[in-house]
């Protein structure tokens, strides 16, 4: 099979494998051939005709011209893309393709890039012969991303190709037929899957374009430069373009070994939220309870004399997971230098007891495009959709090539692949990998053992536990512990479960990164017990946990909002309370930051910076800014060289990123990923079984202070996304609440804040995926700030008043 | 990428022995074991056929849906095809079914004119049904009926080589 073949197009010999098809080995050798179906990532539909070529096989040529996307070649056979048969086979296609098309490219926001345009003036004729009427066909809604001209459409389907094979949501199909043929839902409703806007791109005319970009820019206005996504581990390779000082749309960049040809919408539309209201433009000191704005050598000297006569152990830092590299490594230098080793990136973890045990570098275990390759893949606390969409595709294409997928988790997952799922409260999380554990002959010792010995497998642990050791037997296994295992409440208990299980299935074990860039948090050393190069110190400092709870004098907040970026928002904000002097660098303005902070000094967002990311699988990605933060601010790289400057701080004259970056790189050198514990987790007993746990995920558009800003996303309104609390019909019966009760949220608070429990109110919402014992209360959305862990004891109490402050 | 060989199948979360008739069910079960087991998908057209006839002969959404349900593929999948093929009615219908071939070689040989003639005489146009119900006139693509060409399908049967007059004892015909 793996035999080269030889033939010719145009009159050039090509190397080309058995079953390939003509486009493909003329797309690698470079000679072109118009097409408007053919997509490599998707199946060959051969409906648009466009790429007719002449062909020959063994002398005998083919009678009439053939699909160069669905001819596979032969050996020794001849092609010719440019003969006068195959133009004028080309020709005759391109004028029944442009019979229906409304040709109004100069209000079309496709014109200028469109690839029937490009097509149609090197392959079509000037005039047409038909002077009949052109059909019309009424848009869809496609929900707020995506907008629609349906009457442009030339009915290849990509689209409907690309939801059903890679998003794996047949919701797009052709209805009709003939010249009533169209592409739509037929029962109108949004497109809401986390990649749907990659149709746009495939749109090879003006049907489907990005709605919060249309009509803002012309692609012939545009400058283009590479960058890299800012939000999930994935570190898609991005396309940013820009008009004047303004980022307008985002595409893909091809990256084989990363994002393939596609980003998430994440990735996608988050730039609308530089645009926002509420950015940050100069630095501010609050003074007496008002803010005011102050220049930044004033700024700077203040925050240099506070942070000096800080007592280092009075300190923290508290740096969001998605700042670049170079921020993380300038941060880092300061605060030891300054002799604090209280800095942390991990913001939504709740246990750190297995700190001690943790591996020093922490990653996903294998390559991302390697993740297409298990056999068998455990998934342990994680919304891999909502979470890292491309890595979800992933795991996806492997269920397609026959893996099997176990997901341990307290809410049931919207899959778009089959999979066995283990859904429970927290603690039963706890028991169904004891059970899969038992199932494999794992024995542990301390409350390991007695959390395994006490389970009894079920047929379907049992089964689950199989495929895992037979897909580990073959090297082909993986477990992956993700965000919602992290905030778990005994995440030290899970990660000695996960790994029991990983050796006894011999599988390998990953760690899904919170965000962008949390492998480079602990290769910059961002961690309490990290220092650059992932080396280990024996001067560990506070973790997030510990620096809410000691109240520390001196809080340096970085890329966060902390009512919503923090596991224990209301914690976070009682600890800021507390200290005596808070600064936030941030790109944003909250009303929350105003509360929490004394002092906020403007950062560049995404774009606005140069800096490095490591991503999932530790490939490091460097990327420039693109367009100029906005009023004052500056790159955060820039802040902390000033700042190390004004604090007397040696070797802080760095020239530019670059040589940050490299200086950190050299610590790197010989850093390995490695997963393997370095001790055995710290087990404590499992803690009391609450009547009711809150289970706090964090929605796909709610991870980061950008992507809240971002309006398109925020107007997708995906279900459990909207703040409230989310009850198995059961449950709620059992609290006696219905849909749409209000409801006060409580959480217990810690002895020492002068509030005995967090509460919130909340509507009611039913829903068939949370467990019964569960109720789920989303993190990182409008409303959540007043509570406290993400997942932990709660309790509901119905109110008949209406709410005073409205509906949310 | 290649071409696709398995078809897309999505498992609804419904139970399938609440669908239809018992006895609809069976009929579909005997069309599914006609075909590979990974492709029972390809037992749509004569399953919507006879969803359709229990039906009065028209199909709902919902049918589709069932239809779509009981298949394991997705319901867009169902309209694609019960949109495409012009025997699967998606409204009311009469009692009875008047085809009328429109294609070439019937329109050669006179089928404009049964048009007309159906049009004028009981005052309906294709896709209408008559007043009292008692039959919903269509146009129809190819019949395959060339050869006798005008054909006209009534219900299930084909009438052929037909003149104004004799589709109107045809259509007096009918109950």
């Amino acid at each position: 099979m793996t035999d080269k073949i030889t033939i010719e197009i145009d009159g050039r010999a090509c190397e080309a494998a058995p079953g390939e098809m003509i486009i493909a080995v003329a797309d690698r050798v470079g000679v072109s051939i118009p097409r408007f179906c053919y997509h490599k990532k998707l199946s060959i539909a051969a409906n648009c005709r466009m790429c007719l070529v002449e062909a020959e096989q063994g002398g005998r040529p083919f009678p009439k011209p053939v699909p160069a996307c669905a001819t596979p070649v032969g050996n020794g056979m001849k092609v010719w893309t440019r003969s006068p048969k195959a133009i004028e086979a080309q020709q005759g296609t391109m004028e029944f393709l442009l019979i229906n098309h409304p040709l109004d490219c100069p209000i079309c926001d496709q014109g200028g890039e469109c690839e029937l345009q490009d097509v149609a003036m090197g392959y079509g004729d000037d005039v047409s012969r038909f002077t009949e009427c052109k059909r019309v066909v009424k848009d869809e809604d496609l929900g707020p991303l995506i907008a629609t001209d349906m009457t442009r459409c030339i009915q290849c389907t990509r689209c409907v190709r690309f939801c059903a094979e890679i998003a794996g949501v047949r919701e797009l199909g052709a209805t009709g037929r003939g010249e009533d043929m169209r592409i739509g839902t037929f029962i109108a409703h949004a497109v809401s899957h986390e990649l749907s806007g990659n149709v746009i791109d495939l749109c090879p005319v003006g049907a489907l374009t990005s709605k919060p970009y249309r009509f803002t820019a012309r692609a012939w206005e545009l400058t283009g430069a590479n960058s890299i996504a800012p939000h999930d581990g994935v570190g898609s390779n991005l396309r940013l373009h820009v008009r004047g000082q303004r980022v307008m749309r985002v595409h893909p960049n091809e990256n084989e070994a990363v994002n393939e040809t596609w980003i998430s919408d994440r990735d996608r539309y988050s730039y609308a939220g530089l645009n926002g209201d509420d950015r940050l433009t100069a630095p501010m000191l609050k003074q007496d309870g008002v803010w005011r704005e102050v220049d930044w050598s004033d700024a700077l000297t203040l925050v240099a004399e506070r942070l000096k006569s800080a007592g280092a152990a009075d300190m923290g830092w508290l740096m969001a997971p998605n700042a670049t590299l170079e921020e993380f490594y300038l941060a880092q230098r300061i605060a030891r230098d300054l002799g604090c080793p209280n800095l942390d990136h991990r913001l939504r973890q709740q246990d750190f007891s297995g700190d001690a045990a943790d591996p020093l570098l922490p990653w996903l275990g294998v390559p991302i495009a390697e993740l297409e390759v298990q056999q068998g893949i455990l998934l342990i606390g994680s919304d891999l959709r909502q979470e890292q969409p491309l890595l979800a595709h992933r795991v996806r294409k492997a269920v397609l090539a026959d893996a099997e997928v176990v997901c341990v988790n307290p809410v049931r997952l919207d899959l778009n692949h089959p999979a066995r799922q283990f859904v429970g409260t927290p603690s039963a999380m706890i028991a169904d990998l004891a059970a899969i554990a038992n199932a494999l002959g794992v024995s542990g010792s301390g409350v390991l053992r007695d959390v395994i010995s006490a389970s009894e497998p079920t047929d379907e642990q049992t089964v689950a536990a199989t495929c895992l050791s037979q897909a580990g037997q073959q090297g082909v296994g993986l477990i992956l512990l993700g965000a919602l295992a992290a905030a778990h409440p005994d995440y030290s208990l899970l990660k000695a479960l996960a790994h029991a299980i990983a050796d006894a299935a011999h599988c390998r074990l990953g760690y899904l990164p919170a965000s962008a860039n949390s492998v480079g948090a602990y290769l910059a050393g961002v961690h309490p017990d990290r220092l650059p190069g992932a080396k280990p110190t024996d001067q560990p400092g506070l973790s997030v946990a510990g620096m809410l709870a000691a109240p520390l004098k001196t809080l340096v907040l970085w890329g966060l909002e902390p009512d919503l970026d923090l596991g224990n928002p209301a914690g976070a904000m009682d600890a800021c309370a507390r200290a005596d002097f808070v600064v936030a660098c941030s790109a944003f303005r909250s009303p929350s930051l105003e509360t929490a902070a004394d002092m906020l000094l403007p950062i560049g967002a995404f774009a606005e910076t140069s800096g490095t990311y490591v991503n999932a699988s530790g490939t490091w990605q460097r990327f420039q800014g693109v367009v100029p933060p906005p009023g004052e601010a500056r790159p955060g790289w820039k802040v902390l060289r000033v700042l190390g400057n004004l604090l007397d701080l040696k070797g802080f004259d760095y020239r530019d990123g670059a040589q940050v970056h490299d200086e950190l790189a050299a610590l790197c050198g010989d850093s390995q990923f490695d997963n393997a514990p370095r001790g055995n987790f710290e087990v404590a007993g499992q803690p009391a079984q609450a009547d009711l746990t809150r289970i706090g995920g964090v929605p796909i558009y709610a991870t980061d202070s950008l992507v809240r800003r971002a309006p398109a996303l925020q107007q997708t309104r995906l279900p459990g996304s909207a703040f409230g609390v989310y009850l198995h019909p059961d449950q709620a019966a059992c609290e006696g609440l219905s849909a749409m009760d209000l409801v006060l949220v409580k959480q217990p608070a810690p002895s020492d804040v002068d509030v005995s429990e967090r509460e919130v109110l909340a509507r009611v919402f039913i829903d068939e995926r949370v467990p019964p014992g569960c109720a789920c209360i989303p993190a990182g959305v409008e409303g959540s700030a007043g509570l406290g862990d993400q997942i932990g004891a709660v309790s509901l109490v119905r109110m008949t008043e209406p709410p005073t402050t409205g509906d949310h | 990428m290649s071409f696709r060989n398995v078809p897309l199948a999505v498992i609804h979360d419904r139970d399938k022995s609440t669908l239809f008739t018992a006895e609809i069910r069976a009929a579909i079960d005997a069309l599914i074991a006609k075909y590979p087991s990974e492709w029972q998908q390809s037992a749509v057209m004569p399953a919507l056929s006879l969803v359709q006839d229990a039906n009065g002969g028209w199909l709902t959404r919902e049918l589709m849906d069932e239809v779509a349900v009981y298949l394991d593929m997705p319901e867009v999948s169902v309209y694609e095809v019960a949109t495409f093929y012009g025997m699967y009615d998606l409204e009311p219908q009469g009692k009875h079914k008047v085809c009328v071939c429109n294609s070439i070689s019937c329109l050669l040989r006179g089928s404009e004119d049964l048009i007309h003639h159906v049009e004028s005489k009981y005052g309906v146009h294709p896709g209408e049904t008559t007043a009292d119900g008692r039959f919903t006139f269509k146009e129809v693509e190819c019949l395959g009926a060339c050869r006798d060409a005008p054909a006209v399908l009534v219900d299930k049967t084909y009438h052929e080589n037909l003149s104004p007059e004799s589709l109107d004892k045809l259509i007096d015909g009918l109950e």
